[in-house]
């Protein structure tokens, strides 16, 4: 019964992907990659695109931002969604409620919500433009024209999207702490500094070793919010990789050089993510034994 | 990738709380009530939390009641509209002759048929995965998790390469396929950890009573996880509704367009008709927060109970 699926596995993934790396060593581009009528002419370069691309100011500028944008976004995902998680954890009035409407930004397609954001950005009839002309500054900045203020920007509306992700699970993980361990810990005179960090931290860590990994690569492969908010700009100051990627194959037809980005993307990936698990493993066993 | 598949794969580490359902019964009255003072923080720091979250929300509904002059003025904010005005809707609605409801239209189609042949697809081999040991079970089970971290860019310029070569070039097959390939792995993990869940002896029933293999995958299994599947499906329709990059390059003409694609068409660099954008947004919104409120107590759930055994 695998059959099926593994047929179409092949021809969706491992044929592209295998042809992906191919196209990384070639100078493919838009007049040689052909197409239904013409057959492709594209040649073999060796490694000359991801010389290109690791030599470049580019990439050590798209890096720079994509490691930002990835450990700011994730931080406080988790900070957040962790402090919002420990007050709906407790005995609350409204607590249903608020626990629904902090889900709304969840329940929205992130796309609307990528647009949403972009228009309460706008300059000059944004929302946060007027109101901070109403609170009396005088000239606001261009949140989305200016290079700065257009990482704060991204950055702030994916903040608001990956929130009740965290709480939802991290809320989870808090239940699962067993009530007992923090009232032995409150009676042997605990602060609740103390209970917090010396209990309900570690007993979070598996769910939340999970769900940083995932936020970190989710965040490192985000490309809606990036793409419909900024487009990247403005020069380029808030590309990622993903992005940037993107538009090296679809705006420049640079399919070559995109391809080579992609294989260095996945490779990160592929390293940090063993290299995560590892250490996670690892403090595990110091936790316990 | 989009965020719901991203939420439903955390369902393929083992480690999610098995007390989600626990989490909602009864909160827990712990040492004693809190002073007033606390309490009020706590309120209101709440309060302020759901502003920010509902913000959003609130501002393109509101916009888009507003006429075109209110939303370019910019010299002072005003929360309501002075005129309340319908004209926005109308205009997105019948636009170049129904445009909008087409691009509606080409989202839940493509959605729902990415939906059924993906979990389809996934069913059939995380059942397999869940069931027999065979060579290369390992390297099968990892390569679906390692699908999961691909980035797009590795994959969006040879499957564009493809659609090309096989002239699926602004088609919904092409879309559909290319979908597939984000949804398929995801659903394989989410599914496989469901089928764990069910104990053999109830097959070995099923067997014995004269059912083919693919007979108690069918009617045995399939039914006894509707949960399940029922999740794995809303996850894979929302990642392919609000899929941008490949809808993007692989349709070319406007009719073809799904929503994410069309309603950027309103707010290009030098055009930016925000009251349009805001009232089909509007539109899109509200059937979706709708569904995932409703929904989201068993989606949870399902989540959980899928990764649990992960």
């Amino acid at each position: 019964m695998l059959v099926p699926t593994f047929v179409v596995m092949g021809l969706l993934v491992f044929y592209p992907l295998a042809k992906g790396i191919y196209l990384s060593f070639t100078n493919a581009d838009r007049f040689n990659i052909g197409n239904k009528y013409i057959p492709s002419t594209y040649s073999w370069i060796g490694l000359a695109n991801y010389k290109e691309i690791l030599t470049s100011q580019e990439f050590r500028d798209v890096a720079g931002f994509t490691v930002l944008w990835t450990f700011v976004n994730v931080f406080f995902h988790f900070t957040i969604g962790l402090a919002l998680a420990m007050a709906l954890n407790r005995t609350l009035k409204f607590r249903g409620m608020y626990r629904m409407l902090l889900l709304v930004p969840w329940a929205v397609p992130s796309f609307i919500s990528a647009f949403a954001w972009r228009f309460i950005f706008n300059n000059p009839y944004g929302f946060l433009d007027l109101l901070l002309q109403k609170l009396g500054v005088s000239n606001p900045p261009a949140f989305l024209g200016d290079p700065t203020w257009a990482k704060f920007s991204v950055i702030t509306a994916n903040v608001w999207l990956g929130v009740p992700f965290m709480m939802v699970a991290l809320l989870g993980g808090l239940q699962a702490i067993d009530a007992d361990l923090l009232d032995a810990a409150a009676v042997d005179g605990a602060t609740a500094w103390q209970r917090f960090w010396n209990v309900t931290l570690p007993g979070l860590r598996p769910v939340a070793a999970t769900v940083i990994l995932l936020g970190l690569i989710w965040t490192f492969n985000m490309f809606n919010v990036i793409y419909l908010i900024t487009g990247g700009g403005p020069a380029n100051a808030t590309q990622i990789f993903a992005t940037f990627a993107y538009q090296e194959a679809f705006d420049f037809k640079r399919y070559g050089v995109a391809t080579a980005y992609g294989v260095i993307l996945l490779s990160i990936m592929l390293v940090f993510g063993s290299f995560y698990r590892w250490t996670v493993a690892r403090m595990g066993e110091e936790t316990w034994s | 990738m989009s965020d719901f598949i991203e939420t439903g794969s955390s369902s393929t580490e083992v480690i999610m709380p098995e007390a989600l359902a626990a989490a909602r019964a009864a909160p827990r009255r712990r040492r004693g009530g809190r002073s007033r003072s606390m309490s009020l923080l706590l309120h209101g720091s709440l309060v302020c939390a759901v502003i920010i979250a509902v913000f959003p929300v609130f501002w393109i509904t509101i916009s888009s009641f507003k006429p075109y002059n209110e939303i370019v003025s910019s010299t002072t904010l005003k929360i309501l509209p002075q005129t309340w005005t319908l004209q926005n809707y109308k205009h997105v609605i019948t636009n170049d002759d129904y445009q909008f409801l087409h691009w509606f239209a080409n989202s839940i189609v493509i959605a729902l048929i990415t939906t059924v042949v993906g979990v389809f697809l996934a069913a059939t081999a995380a059942y397999a995965l869940s069931r027999y040991r065979f060579p290369g079970y390992r390297t099968a089970l990892n390569s679906f998790l390692i699908t999961q971290m691909f980035p797009a860019a590795i994959l969006l310029v040879p499957i564009y390469n493809i659609m090309v070569t096989l002239g699926l070039l602004n088609t919904k097959t092409g879309l559909v396929l290319a979908y597939s390939t984000v949804a398929v792995p995801f659903c394989v993990w989410m599914l496989k950890g469901y089928f764990d869940t069910i104990p053999i002896s109830i097959e070995e029933a099923g067997r014995l009573d004269g059912l083919t293999p693919f007979g108690t995958f069918w009617r045995i299994v399939m039914p006894l996880s509707l949960p399940g599947i029922a999740v794995t499906c809303f996850f894979t329709f929302i990642t392919a509704w609000n899929e941008v990059a490949f809808a993007n390059i692989l349709l070319t003409t406007p009719d073809n367009y799904t929503l994410p694609v069309g309603l950027r068409t309103y707010v290009f660099q030098f055009q930016q008709d925000w009251q349009y954008l805001t009232a089909g947004a509007v539109l899109v919104t509200i059937p979706a927060v709708l569904v995932f409120l409703f929904a989201q107590r068993y989606l949870i759930s399902g989540l959980t109970r899928g990764g649990v055994k992960g």
